[in-house]
């Protein structure tokens, strides 16, 4: 990297952060905010430091059933995107019942979960999965969709079937569409998750800061807040490493592959 | 040309429409003709008079609502995979380099895609000769976006010829490019039909470019198409761009101007 890219890649965010949490902490400070209101940055970073064995044992958890419920969403989404791409009628009959799931939120669905499959990560993992799935469908099918007609008679004229168009053009087509859904929708599994322990669960970082703000710990569940962001980041920029990975030949010129 | 008994591509009394019933727009009207094995043939006429049309007729891609359609004798049911195509659009995929798109079709078409793995290196070689054939020589493992539109135009060309079809369809292949870049890509497609004696299909709207490179120029009315003229250009082969300059070729030009009309 050249200098001025280390400044706006690497100092311009870390500065704005920085900034971010003196301002906080100013705020804080001269308006006097009672702790149980907002804590300050200092604050919450105290109780980060003196709560971390409980909060990265339930970070853990947050991590692994968001992974899990991402994963499942993943391969589902790729599956059910590829099936609505393939033909109209799988298209008309399946998308307004998709659309319906998904605008149901989906904290009404986790009791239903419990009920089904009592307290514990099962909830968490499926709600993750129930949340993220339909980006990835939605984006895969499209892909699907945008293949060029007159590339699809060059290969029909040679005689290729559905599945040789599918295999050499629509699903190499879709996959910029399906990585760039990946990262949607691994944010969407996080806040499934987290949505699911705060509704009932006995582990996890919702649970944690359930537990925290009903004896008004509110520095603790600051903590969590914090910890849930830098989380997102991280699973955010694994997805679009993995995304730039695969997918370099969508954006043209730049990166050297 | 055109005796019957080297007539490759047959059409006779041949109609064509898109959708049914009341609702079917026709595209094409009655038209009849043929190519000759060998034969270039250019149809021009105003757009969306079914140009386009009568290539996906003859490729096996629409079936006709009446008439017959034969290629090499037998009646056209399915797609034919004697054909090769390219478009105003390259459509090269971009995620191949230039030969990896060449060596698209030999992955689809059947004879070829049987052994394509084991044969791998002797048909990348095949098509390495033919982009070099073209002016491609050291672009072939640049991607699409590395390569100008006229490269690109070039790569898709040899997309459409690499499983030697006896049927070269071009629907307005140079249609997006400048002057100066359009007439080096007649030379190259006057030269490569010259040296692979390929049947080829030209659909344009430009008049100089159909009679540069065409033995027989078929001119299409309004929608629904019908085939208002055919006319045999004579100018000897091989041609050069200086021909483009010379009165009979600004006759030619001019007739079938006068049969396309429109507004002057």
């Amino acid at each position: 990297m050249e200098r001025s890219e280390v400044a706006i890649r690497v100092v311009a965010p870390a500065a704005f952060t920085l900034v971010l949490f003196l301002v906080w902490e100013l705020v804080c400070a001269v308006f006097t905010v009672p702790l149980t209101i907002l804590p300050a940055p200092s604050d919450v970073f105290g109780a980060l430091w003196q709560y971390r064995a409980p909060i990265i044992d339930n970070s853990w958890v947050t991590l692994w059933t968001t992974l899990a419920g991402f994963m499942i969403a993943t391969v589902f989404g790729l599956g059910l995107g590829i099936a609505i791409g393939w033909h109209r009628a799988i298209y008309a009959g399946v998308y307004p019942v998709l659309v319906g799931f998904n605008s149901i939120p989906k904290v009404a669905v986790v009791p239903v979960l419990i009920l089904w499959f009592g307290l514990g990560e099962v909830p968490a993992i499926l709600t993750a999965f129930l949340i993220s799935f339909f980006p990835i469908a939605v984006n895969v099918a499209t892909g699907l969709a945008t293949t060029e007609p007159e590339l699809e008679d060059v290969l029909r004229a040679l005689g290729a079937s559905k599945l040789d168009i599918m295999r050499k053009v629509g699903i190499p087509r879709s996959l910029p569409y399906f990585f760039g859904s990946l990262k949607v929708a691994i944010t969407l599994a996080f806040v499934g998750a987290v949505v699911s322990e705060t509704v009932g669960a006995n582990k996890g970082l919702g649970k944690l800061m359930l537990d925290a703000q009903a004896s008004f710990q509110v520095p603790i569940v600051f903590a969590g807040l914090l910890v849930l962001a830098v989380l997102g980041i991280v699973l955010y920029a694994v997805t679009a490493i993995i995304e730039a990975r695969f997918t370099g030949w969508a954006f043209r010129g730049g990166a050297n592959r | 040309m055109s005796g019957s008994h080297l007539s490759l591509v047959k059409l006779q009394g041949i109609s064509m429409a898109y959708g049914r019933g009341a609702a079917a727009v026709r595209a094409i009207e009655e038209v009849s003709l043929e190519i000759a094995r060998g034969e270039f043939i250019a149809v021009v006429g105003p757009s969306g008079c079914g140009k386009s049309s009568l290539m996906k007729l003859i490729s096996g891609l629409h079936p006709p609502l009446a008439g017959s359609l034969t290629v090499e004798d037998r009646p056209v049911v399915g797609p034919l995979k004697s054909v090769g195509m390219a478009f105003q659009n390259s459509n090269l995929l971009p995620w191949r380099s230039a030969l990896e798109n060449v060596l698209l079709p030999l992955e689809i078409v059947a004879p070829f895609r049987r052994g394509f793995n084991r044969n791998k290196n002797a048909y990348s070689k095949k098509a390495e000769e033919l982009l070099e054939s073209v002016g491609l020589a050291g672009f072939t493992r640049k991607y699409p976006w590395e390569l100008s539109g006229g490269m690109q135009q070039r790569a898709s060309i040899c997309r459409a010829l690499i499983h030697e079809p006896e049927i070269l369809m071009l629907d307005e292949p140079f249609g997006a490019l400048d002057a100066f870049t359009r007439e080096e890509l007649w030379c190259t497609l006057r030269d490569l039909q010259a040296a692979r004696k390929v049947t080829v299909m030209l659909v344009t709207h430009d008049l100089r470019e159909a009679v540069f490179l065409a033995d027989t120029v078929y001119v299409m009315s309004n929608r629904p198409g019908r085939i208002l003229k055919r006319c045999g250009v004579n100018l000897p082969r091989p041609r050069d761009l200086e021909v483009t300059y010379t009165q009979p070729f600004q006759d030619i030009v001019h007739e079938l101007r006068g049969l396309i009309g429109g507004k002057h």
